[in-house]
């Protein structure tokens, strides 16, 4: 679905992503490892088309959308939950996901979303800034998914989030993935990464420098993270 | 009673002023909210406004449609403007020249009005209807300005509910709190920022037709209406369209009162007011801090 190649990508001087290769099969969870700093945001928003890449193929179902303007490129398909969840602060929950039905949601209706998320049909006319961490991160995927995406980019999604708020995260993702949404999960909380990814790629320093099924991840794990993960 | 009726003149005296200012007031906040630039031309569309209300007057006779073609065409200079020039310093991330190249196209403007009508005031006819005056408790008061307060008022709530209930306005009050989300939403956000570039023009020009039968259309207006908007959007909070309702009507009464009882001081009343507005509220009444 998502085939990534050879991503270069630069802030200023900074060559951040030096080639990154990955790749997402329809209905599949990539999950992306790695430490602070690596690159794996700056991944992310160069698929988006917020940090463009210089060099590199992003190919979405046979279309290199590598350089297109971000609006473009998630009109093609994909959604984004950024890091730091990017609730509109002054807006109610409803308008928060209004911004992003441009057309009206065939597969993931709003009214679908507020099933998926009680906690959210409770706050709907609340503003993005009134909600809990957990609620404008649930608002965040559900903003995403109005769009009915071909795949979703989740971006750290359990950062600073409370366990138990952590473990509805991954109920949410998991029953997303049942239903057949194809994602790229860039996390750093290995419990949630592993309780629903296919595929794990480890990152380090703008590079993809491991990539496994989850059960060989699972294997060899206690190797690859001394050497890749743990500082 | 002749107090109570020189009140009640002064009171809509100070909301037809309102009016006029918030016609420049309110593009002038919108643009800084969604693009958070400060339009130094702003007054100089108004302006623009006014002389090519002036022209189309000359032309047709018709105050009217004065007020159709004046934003129609303001509102196309500020989108060529928007296009040629503003969308290119965005894509460069270059927020420092903004100020350099609206401040150009005001001297530019200013420099072309003179060149095409000439160094003289051009005095625009109030329409025949709204000529003359109503006598309120005993107090005359000319018709033209009712017509500019229940103006101002259709176009504030206009706006107010386009912004709360249609989804370009969704659109544009998302922009002003993250632009770039939106356009990771799908949203094409420089088509939004010409468009309320664009749009702020035209209201700006709005209000310069609007002004001219009392004023003239002459060389110095932009100067004088740029700095009372510049006051209102402060006060009113930079961004917020409330605000700049609000922020209209404050610095209205305080001009027409302060005319009144401290003729000399007006002006410092002004800034006072200004002064006191920051210091207790540092981002205006309804503005955010930042
Ligand atoms: N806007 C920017 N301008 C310049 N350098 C940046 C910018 N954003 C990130 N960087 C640098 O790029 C590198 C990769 O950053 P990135 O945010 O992609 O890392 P990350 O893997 O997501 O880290 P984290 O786990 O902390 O979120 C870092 O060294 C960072 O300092
Ligand atoms: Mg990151």
């Amino acid at each position: 679905m998502l085939n990534v190649s050879g991503l270069h990508t630069f802030y200023g001087p900074g060559h951040i992503l030096q080639g990154v290769d990955l790749e997402i099969k329809q209905g599949q969870v990539a999950a992306v490892l790695g430490r602070n700093g690596v690159g794996k945001t700056t991944t992310v928003r160069s698929i988006m088309g917020i940090a463009p890449p210089k060099e590199g193929r992003v190919v979405l179902g046979g279309t290199d959308i590598a350089g297109w303007p971000s609006h473009k490129i998630a009109r093609a398909g994909v959604a984004y939950v950024p890091e730091g969840r990017m609730i509109f602060p002054d807006l109610t929950v409803v308008e928060n996901i209004e911004v992003a039905q441009r057309v009206r949601a065939q597969k993931w209706t709003i009214e679908r979303l507020f099933e998926l998320f009680p906690a959210l049909a409770e706050r709907r006319t609340n503003k993005g800034s009134q909600l809990s961490g957990g609620e404008q991160q649930m608002l965040a995927v559900a903003r995403a998914l109005v769009t009915d995406p071909k795949v979703m980019l989740l971006d750290e999604p359990s950062q600073g989030l409370a366990p138990l708020v952590v473990r509805e995260l991954a109920n949410v993702i998991t029953r997303l993935r049942d239903e057949g949404v194809t994602m790229l999960l860039v996390e750093q909380n290995l419990k949630l990464a592993e309780a629903v990814a296919d595929t794990v790629y480890i990152m380090v320093k703008g590079r993809m420098v491991y990539d496994a099924s989850l059960e060989r991840f699972i294997e060899e794990q206690d190797k690859v993270k001394s050497k890749y993960l743990t500082l | 009673m002749d107090f109570v009726g020189f009140l009640l003149t002064q009171c809509l005296n100070a909301f037809s002023q309102a009016a006029v200012l918030f016609f420049i007031a309110c593009g002038l906040t919108l643009i800084f909210g969604i693009m958070r630039i400060i339009n130094f031309a702003h007054g100089s569309l108004f302006m623009l406004g006014a002389y090519v209300g002036y022209s189309t007057v000359a032309a047709t006779g018709s105050f009217w449609l004065a007020l159709i073609v004046a934003p129609i065409v303001v509102g196309a200079v500020g989108i060529a403007f928007e296009k040629v020039f503003l969308s290119r310093l965005y894509a460069r991330g270059d927020g420092g020249a903004y100020l350099m190249v609206t401040f150009g196209l005001a001297v530019i403007m200013g420099e072309m009005i003179r060149v095409i009508w000439g160094p003289h005031p051009h005095g625009v006819a109030t329409p025949d209807i709204l000529r003359g005056v109503v006598f309120l408790l005993d107090q005359p008061f000319p018709k033209y300005r009712l017509f500019l307060i229940a103006l101002g008022v259709i176009a504030a709530i206009s706006v107010w509910q386009f912004l709360e209930r249609t989804r370009a306005g969704l659109l544009i009050r998302a922009v002003s709190q993250n632009a770039e989300m939106v356009q990771a939403l799908g949203t094409d956000v420089q088509l939004v920022r010409t468009c309320v570039f664009g749009f702020g023009c035209a209201m700006a020009a709005l209000g310069g037709v609007l002004a001219a039968p009392m004023v003239t259309a002459f060389l110095g207006m932009s100067a004088s209406v740029i700095i009372d908007a510049f006051v209102i959007v402060i006060i009113g909070g930079m961004g917020s369209f409330l605000g700049s309702i609000i922020g209209s009507v404050l610095v209205a009464y305080v001009q027409v009162f302060g005319a009144y009882y401290f003729p000399n001081m007006a002006l410092a009343i002004m800034y006072l007011l200004m002064l006191v507005i920051l210091v207790v509220r540092p981002g205006g009444l309804l503005g955010k801090e930042e």
